[in-house]
Formats: structure tokens, C-alpha cells, sequence
């Protein structure tokens, strides 16, 4: 066989599978990437950082960090608690959803999950201390399309 | 008569509806009359760079995340969010929600200066913010 009619052959196949993807484009974008989001949360939590997938952490993560925002990673991020009452239990109806998680992580960070340290070992020291990325709770550094859910290892530029 | 009483209690009725519905809306003017009413002192812009620009006793200033001026868009310390400028010239969602504004000040405040702003504080600032001009 030719390795013109290979190719022939891989172009009939991707062209066969082009109404799968465009159909699978447009679900995850009906859905954004299914990642759960609400008006509330991005406006409340959203302010400082990035609407962290509540489904990266468990439900005992989040009972422990509603429970003391104004000690908040050493900022007060305090709600009333009227807004407190409704975002917490969707945070707990969202959490752990992402990974399979079955224990807290240190300190409730999502950055000292096994999974997340697994994910990011190649990324060295220095790399986070970069004046464009700051720490690892700066997910959209460096995944640019993270405030959309988008965390696709493909999509990730690491920025000087 | 009835229809009067009738119609006089709908007027009022939708007139409450329409309070109700602005509680909220302000204007930065609006803010600093009120806190510069209940501090009983008048607003110092200079006072109000000066708070803003300075730490008080703790590792961060207002200027850590909003930048010395501003007037455009600012990065948390810690995070390296994006944060919308400060001055209403700049950005007109500033200081139009009581509420949220109330907010910001409890959080913030509680970070740089380790308490709440007095209103005399707050008024400084705005009056601060709307000397900001494009």
C-alpha cells in the first residue's frame, strides 16, 4: 500500500468521525466542560481567584471552609449569612465530583491534593514563583481557559 | 371616594415597589455624603491617598492589590486575580451598591488595618477615587 493511500484512508476515517467531535464540541459547550458554576459563586468567591471546580474538593473540605471564611487562607473573604446559607450547601451538593476524593487535603487545599500534586510534579520550585503565576491557586496562569472549567493538560502554556 | 382610596393605595403601593427596587442603586456621591455624614467631618482626598497607599501595622496596603493608582486594573497579592479599577471614573460598577460596598470595606479593611474603617476613613477614600478623573 501506498503512503498516499494511507493517508487517503486516515482523512476518509477522520472525516467520518467529524460529526462525532462537532457533536461532542457542542455538548461540552451547552454544558461549558461540566463543571458546575452559579451566578452566586462566581460573584462571591470569584472576586479574588478563580472559581475553583467545587468538585476538586470533598464535602468536608468546604463544611470546614464556609465555616470560617473570615479566616480565609489569611484573607477575610466573610459573608453574610443569608449569601452563606445558600452557597454552602451547593458547594456541598458540587464537592468531590471531579477526582475521586476520599480524604481532605492538608489544609483544604486543592494544591496539596495527591491528584494535584501528581499532575503538576514535572513543574519545578522556581516555575511557580514566577512573578506571572505567584502560586499554584493561580490555575489560569498557566490553564488558560480554566475560568471556563478548561484544564486540558493540551491547553496549558506556561508563561515566562 | 372608593376608587379614589383605591387608587391613591396603588400609587403608594407601586411607589414603595419602586424604593424598594433602588434601595441599592447609588452613585460614589451618594457614599461619601453618608459616611461623611456620620463621621461629622468633611472628606480629605489627600487623607484618603495616603490611607490607601500606606500599611498599617500589616504586610499589605490597599495599593497591594489595587495598585498606588486605581485607575486601571489591579492583581491580588496572593492569587494574581485580575481586579477591576477602583476609581468610578475608571469603572462606574464602584461604590454604586451599598451593600457590596459594605462588604469589601469589612474584608478589607479587616486585612490592611486589622479592623473595620471608621466612616471618616471611608469618606477620605471616595472622595480620594472621584479626584481619579480619565
Amino acid at each position: 500500500m501506498t503512503t498516499r493511500s494511507f493517508n487517503k484512508r486516515r482523512l476518509l476515517t477522520a472525516l467520518a468521525l467529524l460529526p462525532a467531535l462537532w457533536s461532542a464540541s457542542a455538548r461540552a459547550e451547552e454544558h461549558g466542560t461540566g463543571v458546575p458554576s452559579t451566578p452566586l459563586y462566581t460573584q462571591e468567591c470569584a472576586a479574588c481567584h478563580l472559581a475553583y471546580p467545587p468538585g476538586m474538593l470533598p464535602a468536608s473540605s468546604w463544611q470546614r471552609l464556609t465555616g470560617k471564611l473570615t479566616q480565609h487562607f489569611g484573607v477575610d473573604a466573610s459573608l453574610d449569612a443569608a449569601t452563606l446559607a445558600k452557597l454552602t450547601p451547593w458547594l456541598l451538593a458540587n464537592a468531590g465530583t471531579v477526582r475521586r476524593i476520599a480524604e481532605s487535603p492538608p489544609e483544604d487545599r486543592i494544591s496539596r491534593s495527591p491528584w494535584f500534586v501528581r499532575k503538576h510534579h514535572e513543574i519545578a520550585a522556581d516555575t511557580w514563583k514566577r512573578a506571572s503565576i505567584k502560586s499554584a491557586s493561580n490555575c489560569a496562569a498557566c490553564h488558560r481557559g480554566a475560568d471556563r472549567g478548561d484544564f486540558d493538560e493540551d491547553n496549558v502554556r506556561i508563561p515566562k | 371616594m372608593n376608587l379614589v382610596i383605591k387608587a391613591l393605595t396603588t400609587a403608594a403601593a407601586l411607589a414603595g415597589l419602586a424604593c424598594a427596587s433602588s434601595a441599592h442603586a447609588e452613585t460614589p456621591a451618594d457614599m461619601l455624603a453618608r459616611y461623611g455624614t456620620a463621621a461629622k467631618a468633611a472628606a480629605d482626598p489627600a487623607r484618603g491617598q495616603q490611607f490607601f497607599t500606606s500599611t498599617h501595622g500589616r504586610e499589605w496596603s490597599c495599593s497591594s492589590c489595587h495598585g498606588a493608582l486605581p485607575v486601571k486594573e489591579g492583581k491580588h497579592a496572593a492569587t494574581g486575580k485580575v481586579i477591576q479599577p477602583m476609581a468610578p471614573a475608571f469603572n462606574g460598577e464602584r461604590f454604586t451598591d451599598s451593600t457590596k460596598t459594605e462588604k469589601w470595606f469589612r474584608r478589607n479593611c479587616n486585612d490592611v488595618v486589622g479592623r473595620e474603617c471608621t466612616a471618616g476613613e471611608k469618606a477620605d477614600l471616595i472622595a480620594w477615587l472621584l479626584t481619579l478623573r480619565a
